[in-house]
């Protein structure tokens, strides 16, 4: 096992331990930080891979949305996680529980050991970089990139009239 | 070395990079909090700590060594203290927060080269020299938010909450002008790396003057987008005038009220090591990074000044992070405390405005440079930026209605009044 795979198991793990974190946890805050915990290991499995632009992008971008998010969960939801009300066990937990298990089993043997033996492909070298992707962003897919633009600035106007209904 | 450098495996070397970013940072620390107490307490006309190390000799002189000691015993002063944990805190974010906040310190230099990419510095400096190294530091940089958040949050205190929420919406808010102010400086280099920022501030000084160094702050775009990122750097580090997270006249300490001892001086370390860092990144992108004064030596004939000037350059670029800190200490003796309706109309009614513009600037200046040649582009640089600031003037001066309070106190005389 050389350096990047390791990186990639531990970084994997971490992801997906975090992910089911994010609806295994009762308090919604820590719920957000796995949230976070999970694009993060993301991102530096993106780096990884040589794609760093997408990897700072995801971090950027991702941490700056959720910790929006976190913020509102911290202001408005607060209150609501100390009032825990004691859940019953409910037997029925155990066979939901075979039942993935079946499914994992079964997924993990339909798409899992197909991939077992495949060669790893490496991305195209420098391929990840602003060098390689700005070019490409700014002329063949101009377009598409400043209609997104304008799909997010529909965002905030909207966001804003929904937040303010008398401006 | 060179050659033990060169033969050394990839992890070997990226370790000792790293090693060499972090502990001469944990190193200074102290360093730096002594001489911020020592200059702060000369500004405002104290002496500061003085005494710590006192030795008294035999012959019975005293010497004491400018209370250099001091920040050290003050170290071990909150590693023995009693740590307090409040019994209603979150405890794993509580914990979990002051480690948090020390990260981002650390991993925000990670692209910032120390030294040229030359001779021995090659291998040493900076720790991973990525293409998008302005973009990984912003990207750390809005990662600090969260430390300072949480650790507000865990405390299951008010002031604790309302310092974190402060912090928030400070960092979030001055981000943004942050980023758009070193976009005109990437897009004026035309790289996002952080040593070709560097290389690029090595050339001539606007094309045209070869025995100076083409700094960033010394170009007209530069030197704006020097001062809006300067403000925001202050801003992101919680620092006076923008201590508003932990305003201790309303907050108590804001977000670090519940924490004691250790997990205290963690708090405290991590804040004076993203000053210094900042600092660093500061003289990277705006003042030649490396380079001691602008002046190309070896232009000037001085080739041996300017190999002296590579072998002493992490020396140099020390000497630049220092005076930038003691720039922050400076603000800190100066400035009051902003309020924080001024926080937030500073940060999205001055900066952004002024970043954004002096951006558009810097892509027309580009364009006519592109088209007509540098000449024309400086004469239509001039231009744009007299007929940007007549608008804005114009347009403060539509948007003033002047409304005079007008309070009358009649002091009346109670015993006329009677009658």
């Amino acid at each position: 096992m050389n350096g990047r795979e390791f990186v990639f198991l531990l970084c994997g793990l971490v992801a997906v331990a975090s992910a089911v974190g994010v609806v295994a946890f009762r308090s919604p805050v820590r719920s957000a930080m796995s949230l976070v915990l999970t694009f993060f290991s993301l991102a530096i499995i993106y780096f990884n891979l040589g794609a760093e632009l997408l990897g700072v992008s995801q971090i950027m971008v991702y941490a700056g949305a959720i910790m929006v998010l976190f913020l509102f969960v911290v202001m408005i939801l607060r209150h609501a996680g100390a009032e825990r009300t004691p859940e019953k066990r409910d037997p029925r937990g155990w066979w939901a529980g075979l039942g993935a298990l079946v499914i994992a089993i079964f997924l993990f043997k339909v798409f899992m050991l197909p991939l077992l033996n495949t060669p790893v492909s490496e991305a195209a070298d420098k391929q990840g970089t602003p060098q390689a992707i700005g070019p490409v962003l700014f002329t063949t897919y101009v377009w598409p990139f400043e209609v997104a633009s304008v799909l997010l600035l529909i965002g905030v106007v909207g966001s804003i009239m929904l937040a303010k209904r008398r401006l | 070395m060179t050659e033990w450098l060169q033969s050394a495996s990839p992890l070997t070397l990226a370790v000792i990079r790293a090693l060499l970013l972090v502990v001469p940072i944990l190193i200074l620390v102290p360093g730096l909090i002594w001489w911020e107490r020592r200059l702060l307490s000369w500004m405002q006309d104290r002496i500061g700590p003085n005494r710590v190390p006192t030795i008294t000799w035999k012959s019975g002189s005293k010497r004491s060594f400018f209370g250099l000691v001091q920040a050290l015993f003050d170290g071990v002063k909150l590693f023995l203290k009693e740590d307090i944990t409040p019994a209603s805190v979150d405890r794993k974010i509580y914990f979990f927060a002051p480690a948090l906040a020390l990260f981002p310190a650390f991993v925000l230099g990670g692209t910032m080269p120390f030294a040229p990419d030359k001779g021995v510095w090659k291998y040493l400096t900076p720790v991973a020299n990525l293409d998008i190294g302005v973009m990984f530091f912003l990207a750390v940089s809005s990662l600090g938010v969260y430390g300072v958040v949480l650790a507000g949050y865990a405390s299951n205190n008010k002031y604790s909450l309302m310092g974190g929420l402060r912090a928030s919406a400070q960092l979030i808010s001055y981000e943004l002008a942050m980023g758009v102010s070193l976009l005109a400086i990437v897009f004026s280099a035309g790289s996002l790396k952080m040593t070709q920022l560097v290389g690029a501030q090595e050339q001539p000084l606007w094309g045209v003057v070869p025995w100076l160094q083409d700094w960033n702050v010394l170009t007209p775009f530069g030197f704006v987008a020097a001062i809006v990122f300067f403000v925001c750097m202050v801003a992101e580090s919680n620092r006076a005038p923008f201590d508003l997270p932990e305003a201790e006249n309303e907050l108590i300490a804001g977000y670090h009220t519940e924490y004691s001892s250790m997990k205290f001086a963690v708090f405290f370390m991590g804040e004076y090591a993203a000053m210094f860092v900042f600092s660093g990144i500061f003289s990277c992108v705006f003042f030649g990074g490396y380079n001691l004064l602008p002046f190309n030596w070896s232009a000037m004939g001085l080739g041996a000044v300017a190999n002296l000037q590579e072998t002493l350059a992490p020396l140099t670029f020390l000497i630049k992070m220092a005076l930038f800190f003691t720039s922050f200490i400076w603000l800190r003796a100066t400035l009051p405390r902003l309020r924080y309706d001024q926080l937030m109309g500073l940060g999205w009614k001055t900066l952004l405005p002024v970043a954004v513009a002096n951006f558009i600037l810097v892509g027309f200046w580009m364009i006519m440079q592109d088209l007509y040649g540098t000449g024309a582009a400086w004469l239509s640089w001039a231009v744009v930026a007299v007929l940007l600031v007549a608008l804005y003037a114009g347009w403060l001066k539509a948007r003033k209605t002047t409304t005079i309070e007008r309070r009358t106190i009649t002091l009346v005389d109670p015993r006329r009044a009677r009658q």
